[in-house]
């Protein structure tokens, strides 16, 4: 038999499961341009949509006129809010709680919002047409700051007001203003309040993590097909929460669930910006309702910078306390959230400023308060998670800043201060003082590595000289030591305090054994290029003993996958993953009962081995996971159903935390402001390692929007609402010359609560990444009395900083 | 509309000729006139790279250039570079060392890569670098496009060797 001649080494590696860095089955499609993006989806009949927007950010739409517009040969609708409102559909829902305006409803609240859309025969004709259409605007007083906005006389949101003299309450609790959305607060205020009036040392600073986006390779765009003869809609499109989608769609159009048919085809990156409804997906729709034939809409790069999915845009006011020895006593934090002219920011319900509350970091502090105030202003809606979880980011970029301002405060070496304060092992799980309760970590044992890793004495007494050299005029460089150590919390998560529209977090995985003995599995989630075709079926592989090469992965299609709530939040390992080793487990319980009566033993007289159920102490009777898979569907076995099946929905118990330590070398031209990265090392703990080779792809692709978001990647306004950074020549994205090489490394600290101790990499190096590359800017300047100065470091501000500190001579 | 013109392409070895808006630009040809949609779409103003094709022997972005200006010309797409049962090395370099994740920029990518090694078939690190910086990529950080396109050349160059 061929069996006997394979070792249980040889039969662990045949399955390429869990640990394995298997190849990616994606890629042969892609590499040969056979990918199947929105954009390439072409059916019969189709019409493309394309919008009219406002090129003011505050102005009452007067009128729209489409005459000439509609005149133009192969324009077949011009669709206004007028057109929307008989439907219902002039205004939506956004997933905080909010509402949204698809078009134009009397008024614009940010340049380039939607005021009408053009279908035509073609997006030539489309792009024509749109330029025909004449609107008559009546220019608003703009407020594109959040303080000014919460002292103006100017009111965004009218729609808001109510009738009496006091304002209604918001989704989230009472507003003090017009313009204020909502006030979240967590933490025990009067006790912060004590902490640090009676601390040795507190450090107080402003973090400001400036408005970015997302920005992926694909923009954002929808394929709708109404059929009116059997009346189905199928809608195509970019979503990373296709289910979501399916259910918000059947809630908004009226039209039956099960009638509605979501596909996510293959994905050009998301990142947050496709979790989102956005108005295009809606006209694409009613368009095609309207015109019984399939209507395209996909926006270009402008559009998708100026209107879909801002991320970030957080003012931080820090105070932290410490004894003198370094010991820290409380964090205190008060965040002014600039969230656009609608909350449409993508947290789940209970969290408006999503897990904003995980600020206390990575630090054993005993006390804690956090507010956070949302604001409207004069600037796009969005406010999603750019990789990350939840404003996870703005959390981790604020406590690691806060840290390197008290070292700067205690005259302390940053890494030291850090060292002292971490959450011990032994502390595990560990309830932090606004109220998550970490599931584990090894903090100390990362550190130090990534400090000996990179030689950390070494570079501080490298760059020790390097100041002496500077001040004596013998260099013009100065050499910054950036570090991080970071804790995320992802995988949303709980259906108990976490859902989208009141939809709960679970996720799903429904598996098929053919007889044959090979599988498909369909999840509720789905891949932006992450790889789960590939990593799920390790996952699979590991659990029923069938190779992953013999598994199907289907996601993204709502006729056919399991209902789950989507890709985002790095939640599909956590959750979809741990969804798919349930279902599996399912399957091999179900194994286990057909092996026994196969084999003549009681079913506890067996035990699974790698990739067969073997009798307990006699290993030379077992029955493959193949042989199982064909009994299941040829033999009658007594009380067992034919078939091999199995579905779950997996609620997981808590999030996971995962973590890491980042650092970064940079060397920084005092006169020029330009940088260089010398080194970057970066020690990620994600848990149990599913595909190494996948992980370390995710991480040096975080690191690099990391280094675009620290360095150069910002949504700048002026003070009219223009968008200044509406392209790609505007829009920092670091091509291969400006990037570096990472250095990657990694601890296992396995979640104890996740089935295969799982717990999620994709968002962690844009979590860590940031503060890495910001700290090291600041840390190069800290000799020169620099506690804080804003983001992105592009060359222009860093020549500014080093000019207010003195150092141009 | 009358103001059409009549365009001849060559497009992956095989001719095509029809008439066309002068204003066409040469992304839309390929990928909505002749369905070959392995270039995409990801900026339109010559950013991006997620367009590029090789337009006699030049690589070129072509969001960026109008079906008239490519009269006559020779194009390669990627879905002439390789074919399913002869991938080129490049293709089989990326997948190898995972030089791609969503895939969007990865046509291009290769197209580009293609024309880099056959314009320079040693390249340093730094000259891959510098070659491919008209390719964004959001996903992979370039490390492992850049393990991919030197080990392609490794390759490339020991089959030459192996030939002679
Ligand atoms: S689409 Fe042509 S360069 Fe971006
Ligand atoms: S692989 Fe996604 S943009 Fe390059």
């Amino acid at each position: 038999m061929k069996d006997e001649v394979q070792t249980r080494e040889d039969r662990v590696a045949g399955l390429k499961g869990l640990g394995c860095s298997r190849k990616r089955v994606e890629d042969a499609r892609f590499t040969q341009g056979k990918g199947n993006y929105v954009d390439d989806i072409k059916l019969p009949g189709m019409l493309h949509g394309d919008f009219v927007r406002s090129p003011y950010a505050h102005a009452r739409v007067v009128s729209i006129n489409a005459e000439a517009a509609l005149a133009l040969d192969g324009v077949v609708a011009v669709i206004t809010a007028k057109d929307l409102e008989p439907l219902g559909l002039h205004w939506m829902p956004t997933l905080a709680g909010d509402k949204q305006m698809v078009l134009a409803d009397g008024k614009v609240l940010f340049q380039g919002q939607e005021v009408a859309f053009v279908v035509a025969k073609d997006r030539y004709v489309a792009a024509d047409a749109v330029e025909l259409v004449e609107v008559e605007y009546e220019e608003l007083p703009v407020l594109t700051d959040p303080f000014e906005a919460l002292k103006s006389d100017v009111v965004l949101r009218e729609d808001l007001l109510g009738d009496g003299d006091t304002l209604p309450d918001g989704a989230h609790g009472p507003r003090n203003h017009p313009n204020h959305i909502f006030t979240w607060e967590v933490g025990d205020k009067d006790a912060t309040e004590q902490v640090l009036s009676e601390a040795d040392v507190v450090a107080e600073e402003m973090v400001y993590y400036h408005r970015t986006h997302p920005c992926p390779l694909e923009t954002c765009g929808s394929v709708a097909s109404m059929d009116k003869v059997n009346g189905k809609l199928t809608l195509y499109g970019t979503f990373q929460a296709p289910h979501a989608i399916r259910t918000v769609v059947s809630l908004i159009s009226g039209i039956e669930e099960h009638n509605i048919r979501v596909i996510s085809p293959d994905i050009g990156g998301g990142f947050g910006n496709k979790v989102g409804a956005y108005a295009g997906y809606v006209c694409s729709v009613v368009a095609s309702i309207v015109t019984g034939v399939p209507v395209k809409w996909v926006e270009d790069r402008m559009e998708n910078l100026m209107t879909t999915a801002f991320a970030r845009d957080y003012w931080m006011k820090g105070k932290i306390s410490a004894t003198k020895d370094g010991k820290i006593t409380g964090l205190w934090c008060h965040t002014t959230a600039d969230h656009g002219g609608f909350d449409a920011c993508a947290d789940p319900t209970k969290f408006p400023a999503g897990f904003m509350n995980i600020c206390t970091g990575s630090y054993d502090i005993p006390t804690a308060f956090l507010s956070v105030d949302g604001v409207y202003t004069n600037k796009a809606p969005g406010g999603v998670a750019y990789r990350c979880s939840f404003r996870v980011t703005e959390a981790a970029y604020f406590i690691e800043r806060m840290i390197e301002v008290l070292a700067i405060e205690l005259n302390m070496d940053a890494a030291e201060l850090r060292r002292i304060n971490f959450i011990r092992k032994d502390q595990f799980p560990y309830q932090s003082a606004l109220g998550w309760e970490y599931d584990s970590g090894d903090y100390h044992t990362a550190w130090d590595k990534a400090l000996e890793s990179v030689g950390y004495e070494a570079l501080r007494a490298e760059q020790a000289q390097r100041v002496e050299d500077f001040k004596a005029g013998k260099t013009r460089k100065l050499l910054g030591i950036g570090l991080t150590h970071f804790t995320e919390i992802v995988g949303a998560g709980p259906v108990k305090n976490c859902d989208i529209l009141g939809l709960g977090m679970f996720d799903s995985c429904e598996i098929r054994i053919h007889p044959t003995g090979s599988a498909i599995a369909r999840l509720g989630t789905i891949s932006q290029g992450q790889g789960h075709a590939t990593t799920f079926a390790q996952i699979l592989a590991s659990e029923i003993g069938l190779p992953a090469d013999s598994i199907t992965i289907e996601e993204g299609d709502t006729d056919t996958a399991p209902y789950g709530l989507g890709t985002y939040g790095s939640r599909s390992t956590p959750v979809a993953g741990a969804a798919t080793a349930m279902a599996g487990r399912k399957i091999r319980a179900k194994a286990q009962m057909i092996a026994a009566y196969l084999l003549e033993v009681h079913d506890n007289d067996v035990e699974f081995d790698v990739d067969r159920f073997v009798v307990k102490g006699a290993p030379e009777r077992f029955k493959t996971m193949k042989e199982i898979a064909f009994a299941a569907y040829n033999q009658a076995i007594p009380g067992i159903e034919p078939g091999l099946e199995a579905v779950s929905y997996y609620d997981p118990p808590n999030m996971t935390y995962p973590f890491g330590a980042y650092i970064c070398v940079m060397e920084i031209d005092v006169d020029t402001g330009e940088h260089e990265i010398r080194q970057f090392y970066a020690l990620d703990d994600c848990g149990t390692r599913i595909n190494p080779m996948i992980i370390e792809g995710q991480v040096h692709g975080g690191l690099t929007e990391a280094l675009a978001i620290a360095m150069g990647q910002e949504i700048a306004y002026d003070e009219l609402g223009n968008v200044k950074t509406g392209t790609l020549m505007d829009f920092f994205l670091p091509t291969a010359w400006e990037t570096p090489n990472y250095t990657t490394d990694h601890t296992e600290t396995p979640s104890p609560h996740h089935p295969i101790g799982a717990k999620g990499v994709g968002e962690s190096p844009n979590v860590g990444g940031v503060p890495a590359f910001s700290n090291a800017v600041h840390d190069a300047f800290r000799a020169f009395g620099l506690r804080q100065s804003h983001m992105p470091h592009d060359h222009w501000r860093i020549w500014k900083t080093a000019n207010d500190l003195g150092l141009h001579g | 509309m009358s103001n059409k013109m009549h365009i001849k392409l060559n497009v992956n070895g095989e001719d095509h000729e029809f008439l066309a808006e002068p204003r066409e630009l040469l992304i839309h040809t390929l990928r909505e006139r002749l369905n070959l949609t392995g270039p995409h779409v990801g900026c339109e103003t010559s950013h991006c790279g997620a367009c590029t094709v090789t337009i006699d022997g030049k690589s070129v972005k072509s969001c960026t250039m109008f079906v008239a200006q490519a009269n006559g010309a020779e194009v390669t797409t990627i879905e002439g570079i390789g074919s399913p049962d002869a991938l080129h090395v490049l293709q089989e370099s990326f997948r190898e060392h995972h030089g791609l994740q969503c895939g969007f920029c990865t046509p291009g990518m290769i197209t580009r890569a293609s024309k880099l090694l056959e314009e320079n078939p040693n390249p340093t690190e730094e000259e891959v670098r510098f070659g491919m910086a008209g390719n964004l990529c959001r996903c992979t950080g370039y490390q492992n496009i850049v393990k991919s396109i030197l080990a392609a050349a490794a390759e490339l160059n020991a089959v030459k060797e192996a030939a002679q």
